[in-house]
């Protein structure tokens, strides 16, 4: 049942995700087009802003003059180069026409230690000859620096992180300074959920006699997830990131689960795939590409569930909030307030969902890599 | 579509900050957690089951205490009993011998009797054949001091004779 409605859910988040980005991208093209209404609040483009990582980290004020804390940006372009992301942020605004489709183009060309760089949509270039080329909406000719640079979202990340470790870390000391005594404080609640992923998630699925070797990796991709997308869900810092509402991130938690399954796999899991019992031998070439097809998409979806569910949320709170000032009335906080309280709470509950899900999910895979033949 | 490409940066950083927290977590933070609670859950169901035991044997011990109790009071009524018996068997017996060491001592008693009269009998028989030989004499004596008397006595004689 979960399952279904899960899959469902993401592929109508997908579908909506998509069709945003398309309207998104008309309307921008429209703002350049007409500068006059220019002024006029972009839904599409706040919101992209939002879900989107950046360079800098925009604390209050205007979205151009307002308050940001500026990260440090790194790059590794023939050596390591520091400097701090003002020199985007500040540097100068140049619009270039695109070369397939006519259209004007801006950008920001750095200024100071950047001034050898350009950013478009917070992506950085190397300037061909101090400027950028653009061909079909995609910069063209000019070579992308590896960057390394201290994002919103890696930042996010350091905060989830160091979270994760201060609070575990103080359930962890009461235990070393109590011993196995009942639980008080923090450990009393956290306890039942590490106790959970033990049980539930790890134990159910895996079978008694493997489980404990997964419990750790478990126990660490379900805190993961559960304090970032919790920590997504606040607007202001330390939050308002959204880190789990990234497919890097999510990608990179798939490989690792992908990785655990692969590592972990049997000869049993490696027969059901080339050789699949009960399977007549003229049907195999068909099934075991179905199968190795099977192995990448149990993890690509673990991917695409959890960047879908956390970046819906995101969206449909602001597109809530945003209701205010499409229009420029404050009395409209009477509908959207509740309203995105409502889904604030509910993303409250996917937050835990989606870690649950993810580690659940993770467990039955690696459950499937690890159990033995029976007949 | 920057929204669904990958970040080369991001994901050099999150892997090596994922990988540092489950590093950090699984040796310093979920060692000792985890095995705390399961020192706990072992401590609880080892005392449970402790209980448990100790309840069964409780009641083994109290019907233990019981069956002991109810042997007890069989053996004490069993001893009252056979008192009871042996004191009634032992009156009986006295009974029956005091009976018996009575009739021995009449029938002795009858037996002595029986001698006694039996040599008192014979002594008698013998004083009676004495006295009456005595006497049978003396009238002999008499009788035959005449001649008359004596074929008086020879003619009665032979004429008893002749009657038999």
């Amino acid at each position: 049942m979960i399952m279904k409605s899960t899959v469902k859910s993401i592929f109508l988040a997908l579908l909506t995700i998509f069709s945003l980005n398309v309207s998104f991208a008309n309307s921008s093209e429209e703002n350049t087009q007409h500068p006059k209404e220019k002024e006029e609040f972009n839904v599409g483009e706040m919101i992209m802003h939002h879900i989107k990582d950046a360079h800098e980290w925009h604390l209050f004020g205007p979205e151009h003059g307002g308050t940001s804390i500026y990260l440090p940006i790194i790059l590794i372009d023939g050596g390591l180069k520091t400097f701090s992301s003002s020199n985007f942020y500040h540097g100068e605004h140049k619009s270039a026409i695109d070369h397939k489709t006519g259209k004007e183009v801006s950008y920001v060309a750095g200024k100071g230690a950047a001034s050898a760089y350009g950013m478009f949509h917070e992506k950085i270039y190397k300037l061909e000859n101090g400027e950028l080329n653009f061909e079909g909406g995609h910069v063209h000719g000019s070579i992308k620096p590896w960057d390394l640079s201290i994002t919103k979202n890696v930042v996010s990340l350091f905060f989830g992180a160091i979270f994760i470790l201060v609070i575990m870390g103080s359930v962890a000391k009461f235990y070393k300074k109590n011993g196995a005594v009942a639980p008080k404080g923090l450990a009393k609640y956290l306890e039942v959920i590490v106790v959970m992923v033990r049980d539930d998630v790890a134990k159910a699925n895996i079978g008694e006699a493997k489980y404990k070797k997964y419990v750790p990796y478990l126990l660490t991709i379900f805190f993961f997830v559960w304090f970032n997308n919790m920590l997504g869900m606040i607007p202001f810092l330390p939050g308002g990131a959204n880190l789990t509402g990234n497919l890097t991130v999510t990608l990179f938690l798939a490989v690792c689960t992908l990785i655990v399954t692969l590592a972990s796999a049997n000869k049993n899991y490696w027969k059901h795939i080339f050789a699949t019992p009960g399977v007549p031998v003229a049907l195999l070439p068909i099934m075991i590409p179905i199968e190795i097809v099977g192995i990448f998409t149990k993890p690509f979806a673990l991917m695409i569930r959890l960047f879908a569910n956390m970046t819906a949320g995101h969206i449909i709170v602001l597109a809530l909030i945003s209701i205010i000032f499409i229009n420029q009335n404050a009395a409209w906080g009477f509908l959207s307030v509740p309203m995105a309280l409502f889904i604030s709470v509910l993303e409250l509950l996917v937050a835990f969902l989606q870690a649950f899900l993810f580690a659940m999910l993770s467990a039955l895979f690696i459950g499937a890599a690890v159990e033995e033949a029976h007949h | 579509m920057d929204l669904i490409l990958p970040d080369f940066g991001l994901l050099i950083w999150t892997a090596v900050v994922f990988c540092l927290l489950m590093f950090v977590l699984a040796k310093f933070i979920w060692k000792p957690i985890l095995s705390s609670v399961n020192e706990r859950e072992t401590k609880i169901s080892d005392s449970l089951a402790l209980a448990e035991k100790t309840k069964a044997e409780m009641i083994l011990l109290q019907s233990q205490n019981e069956n002991l109790l109810k042997e007890a009071r069989a053996e004490r009524d069993k001893i009252v009993k056979d008192a009871h018996e042996t004191a009634s068997k032992m009156v009986e017996d006295s009974k029956v011998n005091a009976k018996n060491e009575a009739s021995k001592i009449i029938a002795s008693a009858h037996q002595a009797i029986e001698v006694e009269k039996a040599a008192a009998f014979s002594e008698l028989k013998s004083s009676i054949a004495a006295l009456s030989i005595e006497i049978a004499e003396k009238v002999v004596r008499t009788e035959l001091s005449s001649d008359d008397k004596q074929k008086a006595l020879a003619t009665k004689l032979v004429a008893d004779i002749n009657l038999n």
